[in-house]
């Protein structure tokens, strides 16, 4: 480092230097007859995707999916010939959905695995998107500048949310491209569609986490207190709340030996209801349905419903149908969680 | 006053009970350099963060360039320079990287962004320095970073929150000489908060002593001092050659002139306070009184006197008289204003 002598040297002086610098300064006209300008969101999109693909935890958390991704596929690839030979499933046909379906049990297929990694990914990447700026001193900094305080927030969500569309989106495509250098089986048009349908459920699955942890990175000072908190919660969803439910069906539900079918079939509805509050189970719910044309319904269903039916898989529209439900209560929950981040943070006192 | 540049009115924060801005008033010229002084905790920054829409204020206006900074912050924003007291840069980015940044969010054109902030780097001091990663600067580089960034926005006003913070000496002189040039050259309005009152005093054209969220005092250092006391306007110190041997009489007989209101001994002599300026008038007497005089000196007050005497009455109202206090400082306070 140089001497602290010199910090200024050459400004004061009244040199040409001196001279330049004020001009470069103050001469607006100068400036304004430059090039456009590009929006502050995409110049903090730009810089959060940068931030994110160079940080370490990015990088484990890539790797681990990338294993689970190896590892299913390894599995699934394994046993891809016996299940397609198996004459009893309608889906037998659907090769590629075969791919992420299919496991022999040492493994959870994909989908399984990515709504307990996705949810993960999506804290991971948001749960300190604002403390740790405002810890670093860094916040004062920005929003000192001309800058709207959602587009930080914006660009924090839209940071996070572009790294893992084009992460699931390049999983599915190196999932077709080698089931297709695999098998030599060509692509249906409804597999493709399908896929690509699990792949925007996926993102908006983590997209809600990411912004239920971008939302407590706003609510709570310590970058670490707010990660707890996510993490709790989604462990309450993915372990807890199933326990919680079954729990309070047992003591407040009737025996449904005294019940009338129609009545059994109402409290289950309503059972499966409570469950659905869970994001996971909302993600598990929608996935199965698109990777497995033969699910028709997402509850339980009568024999006169029943009756008749053919077991033939579903049309890739009427699938959905069904999983319509699901993919809006994701993203009313993302929404709700963006609305409350800029409740909460709009009107924030900000300083260090 | 001309038009103000700076104009906050009954300007309050409450946080809770503890009331961290008092319903303060503030006019700044454009083109002034006004020091915001007070300890820890007066509510300086407080103050600053209220005028850049930053926090919002409980009651009042903050109008910065005649808009308001709490329903437009944005407006505001783009012509106030800022640069906080806790400086933070992205760590994991080079120090031009971090400028680039900032230039470009505050609206530099593309074509420049590269070009400028790298003139803004080299005229810094940090031309050397600055592809190094930001974890790497000390303090007073970061000073320099923070100062190139809101340099490189063109500000109308600029407003340094303890901006002398952390640097060496020699820094802070050259950073109040190019404050103060850049004030002057460009009609700048620079505003600073600090607690080091000899550098407030060199730089700033106006002071304002601001004491537990309240603005106690502003004006110049001269009327400041006038303000203050206007009793004891003048004190002078007269050294003797031999202050041990003084004759008890004679403090007596100083006394008796018009206008001495005090006579004291200290170590080196005797120091007189006075209502006017008669400085003359005890030198001859003091020499018909025998007395062997070896210098005479009239005390100058410095910001550090003003200061201690604000804080001092501050702190001891509110031990005699818990209740009197704000009707002191309000009281006071109007006097200021008209």
């Amino acid at each position: 480092m140089e001497n602290p002598l010199v910090y200024f040297n050459g400004l004061f002086s009244g040199s040409k230097k001196h001279n330049r610098f004020l001009s470069l300064l103050f001469n607006r006209a100068e400036v304004t007859t430059e090039a456009r300008q590009r929006p502050p969101l995409a110049v903090m999109v730009r810089k959060e995707i940068a931030d994110h693909i160079r940080s370490w935890r990015f990088l484990i958390l890539l790797l681990l999916i990338l294993l689970t991704y190896a590892g299913s596929m390894y599995i699934s690839l394994s046993n891809v010939k016996a299940a397609v030979a198996n004459e009893n499933d309608p889906d037998r046909l659907f090769l590629y959905l075969k791919l992420l379906t299919i496991s022999d049990g040492s493994l959870p297929t994909f989908h399984i695995f990515i709504s307990f990694l996705g949810a993960l990914l999506g804290i991971s990447l948001g749960f300190d998107a604002i403390n740790a700026e405002q810890n670093a001193g860094t916040l004062t900094r920005l929003l000192a500048q001309p800058v709207y305080r959602d587009t930080l927030l914006l660009a924090k969500f839209l940071g996070a949310f572009t790294i893992v569309s084009t992460l699931f989106l390049s999983l599915a495509l190196l999932m077709i491209g080698g089931g297709l250098f695999v098998t030599g089986v060509k692509i249906e048009g409804s597999e493709f569609i399908r896929i690509m349908a699990f792949v925007v459920v996926t993102v908006l699955y983590v997209g809600f986490w990411l912004a239920l942890s971008i939302l407590f990175s706003v609510l709570f000072k310590q970058a670490t207190t707010s990660a707890l908190t996510v993490i709790g919660i989604w462990l309450f969803f993915t372990i807890f709340y199933r326990i919680v439910v079954s729990m309070i069906v047992k003591a407040f539900f009737p025996d449904p030996v005294y019940l009338s079918e129609s009545e059994v079939v109402s409290y289950q509805q309503l059972l499966l209801d409570f469950l659905r509050l869970a994001p996971s189970q909302l993600y598990t719910d929608a996935t199965t349905t698109l990777l497995m044309p033969s699910v028709r319904s997402l509850g339980p269903l009568t024999m006169e419903q029943m009756a008749g039916a053919i077991p033939s898989p579903l049309s890739v529209r009427e699938s959905l149908l069904i999983v319509w439900p699901q993919v809006t209560g994701l993203v009313a929950a993302t929404a709700v969680c963006c609305a409350l981040t800029y409740y909460c943070f709009m009107r924030k006192e900000i300083r260090t | 006053m001309q038009q103000a540049i700076i104009e906050l009115e009954g300007l309050s924060k409450h946080y809770g009970s503890l009331k961290a801005v008092d319903n303060l008033n503030l006019r700044i010229a454009p083109g002034e350099i006004y020091g915001l002084l007070g300890p820890n905790g007066a509510g300086k920054t407080t103050t600053i963060l209220m005028m850049l829409g930053l926090t919002e204020p409980t009651a009042g206006t903050a109008t910065v360039c005649g808009i308001n900074a709490t329903t437009h912050p944005i407006a505001v924003k783009r012509k106030v320079g800022y640069m906080p007291d806790s400086l933070g840069f992205y760590d994991s980015m080079t120090a031009l990287d971090n400028l680039v940044y900032v230039a470009r969010l505050s609206g530099i054109p593309e074509g420049q962004v590269h070009h400028q902030s790298r003139q803004m780097m080299e005229l810094v001091g940090l031309a050397a320095a600055m592809d190094k990663k930001t974890a790497t600067y000390s303090r007073g580089m970061k000073q320099r970073l923070g100062l190139a960034e809101v340099l490189i926005r063109q500000p109308e006003v600029i407003v340094l929150d303890e901006p002398t913070l952390g640097i060496d000496p020699t820094g802070v002189k050259d950073f109040l000489t190019l404050i103060r040039q850049l004030s002057r050259q460009q009609g700048i309005t620079v505003l600073l908060s600090s607690h080091h009152l000899h550098q407030v005093q060199q730089v700033c054209d106006r002071v304002g002593i601001f004491v537990g969220g309240k603005l106690l005092a502003d004006g110049d250092v001269t009327s400041l001092w006038r303000n203050l006391s206007p009793g004891e306007n003048t004190v002078v110190n007269i050294q003797l050659a031999d202050p041990a041997s003084v004759d008890p009489a004679i403090p007596a007989a100083l006394k008796d002139l018009e206008g001495v209101q005090a006579v004291s001994l200290t170590e080196e002599g005797m120091e007189l306070s006075c209502s006017a300026n008669i400085t003359p008038a005890i030198v001859r007497r003091a020499v018909q009184l025998g007395l062997e005089v070896m210098g005479v000196q009239q005390k100058a007050y410095g910001l550090e006197d003003i200061y201690h005497r604000y804080f001092e009455n501050n702190v001891n109202l509110h031990k005699t008289d818990g209740k009197s206090t704000g009707l002191f400082q309000r009281t006071f306070f109007r006097k200021q204003k008209a």
